[in-house]
């Protein structure tokens, strides 16, 4: 597999812009892209399999795994007690799990971090204030996200360079197999031990001493279904790369996105209410998450095309959420859209859990970029992007502007 | 829209939720001329659901469930007095006080009222009620907040026991009374009534299946003391809910020469009217809980649905073909039927038509979970889905249904009962529900006239003990 | 100001009572309720929860149109 059309989303060549390719996936809603892998590209596809009952998360019932599997059960030696993130379990597992966090995920606590965001993202740019240049992705987008999750959760902020190096490690697991060199494979593996070993520590600690954080919250939970010490472990680590490896991208897409439509931000700048459509315009448009993979429990017939039982299926969101048969001037920027049922957060009962925060660090970082960015422009563009294709986002995104107020 | 054939009056009778939508959508479309809403209510149109749920138990006011509407509607509402008659030979719609519209256009979005109780005399009652509008809402939460020593309610469809919920979040005694086997089988079945029972006796309800109400007893000053059951027992109550089903708003189209009668209003999936000889008319269109339509996906069956969704969805199609020029084509209304509940704390949607299964099989979850989703099959192909508190599937089944899936769908899903056990769905039970079941074949021709259908729900099916 | 549910196309992916908790609660684990009404204080958190809903459910008017 060299030529298919995903192979060459997966092509690091291909970052900075794979929607022409999207177009091209979306000839054919359900396409064979591979020995044992399909991609699903049309959102009428899409949003079907993501409700669809007969797909599995669970990478372990693939005929030949799905993702690069650091994340999941793969890196998992038998008898282990380590188990995979709930996000790559299937209900009732699945179901379980998810409940027992959403719990601990309560609009009030998530009201009280929202409150803290405004606080952070003016610190952060008060550090740039009177400067001409900014990294969007050191000085904000970074940062902000991964001291929200850090508080949430209960890790030390001080420990974020250790764990940076394992997110970013694992998150590159998520990309299928083929995207990923042995090296890459090997680093993964040895992150999530260390990953897991430190988090050991951590529940120790406060198991201990319960604080008011999430982790606490898990470990403290006197109701009959609560998590077992691995299962938190397991979503400790799930919930850790997922707050560090995709809020950033949005804020940082956000940008982008607004610099290189000029109309847009002045739009912004004169009414900062707009910033909520313009957001989710964003997770349309330029998505942080591109796609997700899937395994078919069973023959599935979708659009004339059979996906036999045991293949993968990588659901192309980011295609979906331009799918100009459900979106006028799909791949137009259009932060006044209407009816923008897209799929930046997934869909069925995988529905990102982070949403509503990773929504309030997005409206406010943003908000306050617009604000006080004095003449904003790029200085690069295409900026460098990161390794990874399905957390796909910039590396850096030097912005020059006249002043940072 | 500027066209010489486009309309310049459009009438809307009925103003509630098909008529709003309706009216919304001919706006939206560019309809300039005039717009006028008739509705015997003398309120703007509000939304019913909320009504036998958080309405009355008392977590929302019955005055605040207006519906959103656009703001630049700039319609006529003539609102407090009923349509008594059409004639659509000259276009006219008569007021009951007399005054006479005219119209180039003309929806009928009627909808339905609460089937009242047969014995005039019982119904009058001091303590029965029925539950169709926001009147009644605020009438019969008055007489449960004041704490009646046991509520009865008649029939055990959606709304019944939606109400049976309620009282007993309220803590009062509540008896339910259904015809048929079970709670909900009329709409679900037999198969799921029997997890609907069970739930509503572990939620404290004396629930008495496969019984009927024989009489209502009312004391020396009229008001409600007992009511006599078809099993013997008599129980002594301050309150009874009449949840009987509905009446098609259709008494006003006598002599109208439309095909309408008890059953609806018939209409083509383009929502125009049949007149009674089976032409269909092309000024005269239908939306909502008064429709009868062949339903493009059911064998050109005339369905009957009342749910809120086919309300929204028919009365769009409805306007926008109400516009239409040639040779611009109609639009077909043939979304599935889709449902929600909630009631004893779970919620329940369907997709589909449940009614004409014959089969029913869980494919997810567990019943004793309280979770799980079921399919519902004919002669082998899927035709519905109901979800308990899995609400997130099921898209999924809707595609299901829409493509003709085999029945036992093959899902291999995770969380699949193992092996999968299809059971009689408890369906073909020739109407023996008290309530009507609100999405249903109604038979197969616009001009067949209603013999209807409805038997007096006092007799029981079997004979009583004496 | 008025909201309104379209309850058959909500899933309950619950993300309104994230951006309104004060307008949008679940009544059981999967049972969306809501103020049909609330008060105008409470539009913007209202508009938040509009845009975030996975499913575009939910519809509002910030005036109650008075015709
Ligand atoms: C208590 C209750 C709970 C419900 N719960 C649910 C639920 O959970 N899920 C669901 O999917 N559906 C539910 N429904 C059904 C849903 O509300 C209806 O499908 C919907 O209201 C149908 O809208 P409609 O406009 O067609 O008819 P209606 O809402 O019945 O409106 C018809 C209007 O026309 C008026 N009218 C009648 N005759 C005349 C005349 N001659 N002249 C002028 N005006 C006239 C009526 O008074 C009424 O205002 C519920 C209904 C009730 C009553
Ligand atoms: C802009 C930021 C984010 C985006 C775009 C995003 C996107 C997504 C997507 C698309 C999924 C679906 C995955 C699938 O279907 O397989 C998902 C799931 C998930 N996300 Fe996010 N996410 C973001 C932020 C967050 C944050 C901040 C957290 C944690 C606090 C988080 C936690 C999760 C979890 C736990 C799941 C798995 C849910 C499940 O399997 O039930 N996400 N996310
Ligand atoms: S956000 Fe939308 S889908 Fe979710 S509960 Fe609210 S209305 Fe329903």
């Amino acid at each position: 597999m060299t030529d298919t059309l995903f192979a060459q989303v997966l092509d690091e060549a291909s970052r900075a812009d794979p929607y022409p390719l999207y177009a091209q996936l979306r000839r054919t809603p359900v396409s064979r892209q591979g020995e044992n892998l399909y991609a699903a590209s049309t959102y009428r596809a899409v949003t079907a399999l993501l409700h669809d009952p007969r797909i599995s998360s669970d990478e372990r019932k693939s005929r030949t795994g799905a993702g690069a599997l650091a994340a999941s059960g793969r890196l998992i030696e038998d008898g282990d007690e380590r188990r995979p993130g709930f996000i790559f379990l299937d209900p009732p597992e699945h179901d379980r799990l998810r409940a027992v966090v959403m719990r601990q995920f309560t609009p009030h606590r998530i009201r009280l971090l929202g409150r803290h965001v405004e606080t952070l993202v003016d610190e952060l740019l008060d550090r740039r204030a009177g400067q001409t240049t900014l990294d969007v992705v050191d000085d904000l987008a970074y940062p902000l996200p991964v001291t929200v999750i850090c508080e949430l959760l209960g890790v030390p902020r001080e420990d974020e360079p250790r764990f940076h190096v394992w997110a970013t490690a694992l998150a590159r697991t998520l990309d299928p197999p083929e995207g990923m060199s042995e090296e890459e494979v090997a680093r993964a593996v040895s992150a999530a031990a260390e990953l897991r070993a430190y988090l050991v520590e951590l529940a120790g600690q406060r198991a201990a001493h319960p604080r008011p954080d999430l982790l606490s919250g898990l470990l403290t939970d006197a109701s009959g279904d609560r998590m077992n010490p691995p299962e938190i472990i397991a979503t400790m680590a799930l919930l850790l790369i997922a707050g560090h490896e995709t809020t950033v991208n949005l804020i940082t897409n956000g940008m982008l996105t607004l610099l290189r439509n000029p109309e847009a931000l002045a739009l912004l700048r004169e009414r900062p209410d707009l910033i909520t459509p313009a957001l989710e315009e964003v997770l349309r448009y330029d998505p942080p998450v591109q796609f997700r993979t899937r395994t078919t429990l069973t023959d599935v017939e979708l659009d004339g095309v059979t996906v036999p039982a045991g293949a993968n299926v990588a659901l192309l969101l980011a295609s979906a959420s331009r799918d100009p048969e459900r979106f006028p001037q799909a791949d137009r920027y259009e932060p006044l859209r209407q009816d923008n049922q897209h799929l930046g957060f997934g869909g069925g009962i995988h529905y990102c859990v982070g949403a509503p925060l990773a929504r309030i660090e997005a409206r406010v970082a943003l908000g306050a970029l617009v604000r006080r960015l004095e003449s904003p422009r790029l200085a690069a563009d295409p900026p460098p992007y990161r390794q990874s294709a399905s957390l796909r986002g910039p590396r850096h995104l030097v912005v020059e502007a006249a002043r940072v107020t | 829209m500027s066209s010489p054939a486009a309309p310049g009056r459009v009438v809307i009778v009925g103003a509630s939720l098909a008529g709003l939508r309706a009216a919304e959508t001919l706006r939206r479309e560019g309809f300039r001329g005039e717009l006028t809403l008739i509705g015997d209510e003398p309120h703007e149109p509000y939304d019913r659901p909320p009504l036998s749920k958080q309405v009355l138990a008392g977590r929302a006011s019955p005055a605040h469930t207006a519906l959103v509407r656009a703001p630049d509607l700039e319609a006529t509402w003539l609102l407090g007095e009923p349509a008594a008659a059409l004639d659509p030979h000259t276009r006219t719609v008569t007021l009951a006080g007399g005054r006479e519209i005219g119209y180039d256009r003309l929806l009928i979005a009627t909808g339905t009222r609460a089937r009242p109780w047969p014995a005039a005399e019982e119904a009058a009652l001091d303590g029965v009620f029925t539950l169709r509008g926001r009147d009644d809402a605020e009438r019969l939460r008055a007489a449960l907040a004041a704490g009646p020593r046991r509520v009865l309610v008649i029939g055990g469809g959606f709304t019944g026991s939606e109400i049976a919920s309620v009282c007993r979040e309220l803590g009062l005694p509540v008896t339910l009374a259904e015809r048929g086997p079970a709670p909900l089988s009329g709409a679900l079945g037999a198969a799921a009534g029997s997890v609907a029972a069970r739930m509503q006796r572990a939620h404290g309800v004396d629930l008495r299946a496969n019984t009927t109400v024989m009489a209502l007893e009312g004391d020396g000053s009229g008001r409600l003391r007992a009511a006599y059951l078809s099993d013997g027992d008599v129980v002594e109550v301050d309150v009874a809910v009449v949840a009987l089903g509905a009446v098609r708003n259709t008494e006003w189209l006598a002599g109208s020469g439309l095909a309408a009668d008890a059953r609806g209003v018939v209409c083509d999936a383009a929502c125009r009217a049949f007149d009674a000889d089976a032409v269909v008319t092309d000024d005269v269109y239908v939306a909502g809980d008064v429709a009868r339509w062949p339903h493009p996906h059911y064998d050109g069956l005339l369905l009957a649905v009342e749910h809120w969704d086919n309300a929204v969805r028919q009365a769009e199609t409805a306007a926008a073909n109400l516009l239409r020029e040639p040779p611009a084509p109609l639009r077909p209304h043939r979304g599935l039927p889709a449902f929600w509940s909630y009631q004893f704390g779970v919620n329940i949607k369907s997709v589909g038509l449940p009614t004409i299964a014959d089969e029913v099989v869980v494919t997810q979850g567990a019943v004793a979970d309280g979770r799980f989703v079921a399919a519902y099959g004919r002669q082998g192909r899927t035709v519905a889905a109901v979800a308990v508190d899995s609400p997130r599937w099921l898209p999924a089944y809707a595609g299901f249904v829409a493509a003709n899936l085999p029945f036992p769908p093959d899902l291999h899903a995770s969380d699949a009962p193992d092996p999968l056990r299809p059971v009689p769905a408890g369906l073909a039970l020739d109407d023996r529900a008290t309530h009507s079941p609100t999405a249903a074949v109604t038979g197969d021709g616009p001009t067949a006239s209603d013999r209807s259908t409805h038997r007096d729900p006092r007799s029981p099916l079997t004979a009583p003990p004496l | 100001m008025r909201v309104l549910v379209d309850l058959n196309r909500c899933l309950s992916y619950g993300q309104c009572v994230f951006a309104a908790p004060s307008v949008f609660r679940f009544h059981g684990a999967e049972s969306l309720e809501y103020d049909y009404a609330p008060g105008r204080a409470l539009a913007e958190e209202v508009r938040h929860a509009a845009a975030a809903c996975p499913v575009q459910a939910i519809t509002y008017a910030e005036e109650p149109s008075g015709e």
